[in-house]
């Protein structure tokens, strides 16, 4: 039977709903709000809402202090190289774990997971000096290379769940048909992922956007990120939140959109499996 | 081209043996059918011989060149198999000329072979749909389609029928009984049906539990049973077996009997019983009948038998198609 919801536990549960999301959403819109206030407005007590004296100053001012563009290009150039180089792995990898199983297929998971546990800081000291002895400190490349090590668990776990839900017998239907490994991988199995890998791809361009840890500990100056960025304006000289909201601002646009746009695939990227 | 012949053929799965060891010859442009209950190692035995399973010890042989260790691809085989097997992403079109894109055939000749095996299939209207926008005997005819363009030198199917509703499933029976007519080229069949076995097969194989039971054709099993498994499994409805002093009668120590060769009478006969359901089908009467002293047994009468639940009635066996066997099953 059913399960009945009467009008009134249907306004309620929106109602709350509504709060949880606009809660969740607030840091967001205040730090937005606040990039338009002149410093003094940032932090007048009691704070206004929209009733203050709207400037875009800060943001020119950001501009002109700091190159947002090289920042940009660095995280661009960091999230998706990460996550391509990864999904190159990955599929592979995640085919072998879902159609030739092995005895240790399901350890190999859960140990590639367990790795994500791990506080990062634990392999700081470590990672920190390899990156130094081999000249990778500050370079896109290294940086490239450590987040592409730290998201593959998820990105292969992603595509093993997608790739399990892909019969065994269409595969075996093109091995039979006379394609190699790779025309089976290229002509078959990918086309009928691409739903789920263009979500892991996604999920995986914004985990890397906004991964800040391994950016702000292996970067200086010339591949430092946006996330470096933000950090940048928390200077010695004090906090200016004004310009630490219109930089911070500046560096969660781009995924913001891209996360608006893709947010059907993402929920099923995220969702998939859940269901049958 | 299309004859086959396993030598000692045997399969574990780690330390389960699924298939002791099969000795089985094939011959070229024969229809043969793999029956049994289902994990008889029916479809194991098939996929051996696709190469989709590696055998653990024995030999294929394939048109006399050993192919035990040659890919899939390489076997020169077609494989229909239950769920069909379609690419979903690619169209009808697409889908018969994967196999010879793949072994880089030139664009004319596929499309020309393509067009040849969809006027064959009757799916020539369909060649621009999405396997998703197709019927269930559709799709079928799409996975035959892609198996036949390869002109393999046998096909393999693998209960092709089994997701197929009733009506559906006795025309493309009869499709492929004609395909085979038409092509005349080695097809090996895996059912667990016996009814599509008996109507299909030059050669039947009966297995179980990884064993070859008997090989022959439909009549000579139907007729002939080897052994007690063959006789209970193909015939339908299934053989009466009779212990005990009745059988002994027989000089045996089980006795089978048809339930078309059981003469039924309300009068007199053999042996004595109370309907217990009597299945009326227009054509023929099934009766399962509790005999006193046996237990339930069935009787196939053609046509109308007029009786009810608990009317008294005698059965009697024609006495030259009463099946003996002894201690350990085998046929007498």
């Amino acid at each position: 039977m059913a399960r009945e919801v009467t009008r009134s536990q249907k306004t309620t549960i929106t109602i709350v709903a509504w709060l949880v999301g606009l809660m969740i959403f607030f840091p967001i819109l205040w730090t937005i709000l606040t990039s338009f206030k002149t410093e003094a407005e940032a932090i007048a007590s009691p704070p206004s809402f929209i009733a203050f004296e709207w400037t875009a100053e800060n943001y020119a001012e950001v501009q002109e202090r700091s190159n947002y563009a090289r920042h940009f290009w660095n995280s661009v150039v960091i999230s998706f190289g990460s996550t391509l180089l990864g999904l190159l792995i990955a599929i592979p990898a995640a085919w072998a774990m879902a159609f030739v199983p092995g005895r240790q297929t399901k350890n190999v998971l859960m140990w590639m997971l367990s790795t994500k546990m791990l506080p990062p800081v634990g392999v700081l000291i470590p990672i920190y000096l390899l990156f130094r002895d081999y000249g990778l400190l500050d370079t896109r490349f290294g940086l490239v290379l450590v987040l592409t090590l730290i998201n593959l668990p998820i990105i292969i776990w992603m595509l093993y769940t997608y790739f399990k839900e892909i019969p065994g017998e269409i595969l075996e239907a093109a091995r039979m048909d006379g394609a190699t490994l790779a025309a089976e991988i290229l002509h078959v199995l990918t086309p009928m992922a691409i739903p789920g890998i263009a979500s892991t791809f996604l999920l995986n361009i914004i985990l890397s956007w906004n991964e800040a840890f391994w950016t702000l500990n292996l970067t200086a100056a010339n591949a430092a990120p946006l996330t470096a960025f933000i950090a940048s304006y928390s200077s010695p000289e004090g906090l200016f939140y004004a310009k630490l909201s219109a930089a911070s601002t500046m560096a969660i646009a781009p995924i913001l959109i891209i996360g608006w746009f893709s947010q059907k695939q993402l929920v099923r990227g995220l969702t998939f499996g859940a269901v049958k | 081209m299309g004859s086959i012949t396993l030598t000692k053929v045997n399969k574990k799965f780690g330390d389960v043996e699924v298939i002791p060891s099969i000795d089985l010859d094939i011959k070229e442009g024969e229809f043969v059918v793999f029956v049994g209950p289902s994990g008889c190692g029916k479809s194991t035995l098939l996929r051996l011989i696709a190469g989709l399973e590696d055998v653990s010890s024995g030999t294929i042989e394939i048109d006399g060149q050993d192919a035990t260790r040659i890919a899939p691809a390489k076997r020169g085989l077609a494989m229909v198999f239950q769920s069909y097997a379609l690419y979903p992403h690619m169209s009808v079109r697409k889908n018969i000329a994967f196999p010879l894109k793949m072994a880089g055939i030139d664009k004319t000749e596929i499309e020309a072979r393509v067009r040849t095996a969809a006027e064959v299939l009757n799916l020539t209207d369909y060649l621009d749909r999405r396997p998703g926008q197709l019927s269930g005997g559709q799709r079928q005819r799409v996975a035959i389609g892609r198996a036949i363009v390869r002109q393999p030198a046998a096909f393999l199917f693998d209960e092709p029928l089994s997701n197929l509703d009733a009506a559906l499933r006795v025309n493309m029976r009869l499709e492929i009984t004609e395909l085979h007519h038409k092509l005349k080229t080695t097809m090996i069949y895996v059912t667990h049906d016996q009814v599509e076995a008996m109507t299909m097969a030059d050669k039947i194989v009966v297995l179980n539990a990884g064993r070859i039971e008997q090989v022959g054709s439909p009549l000579e099993l139907y007729q002939s049973p080897r052994n007690q498994f063959v006789a209970g499994f193909i015939g339908s409805p299934k053989m009466n077996f009779i212990n005990g002093s009745d059988a002994q009668k027989y000089d045996a120590d089980t006795i089978g009997v048809r339930p078309e060769h059981l003469a039924l009478s309300t009068e007199s006969g053999l042996w004595k019983g109370s309907v217990a359901v009597a299945e009326h089908l227009g054509s023929d009467t099934f009766l399962h009948v509790d005999v006193d002293g046996i237990g339930t047994m069935t009787a196939r009468v053609g046509g109308e038998f007029p009786v009810r639940f608990g009317d008294r009635v005698w059965l009697t066996p024609e006495q030259d198609k009463v099946h003996r066997f002894d201690r350990e099953g085998m046929a007498i």
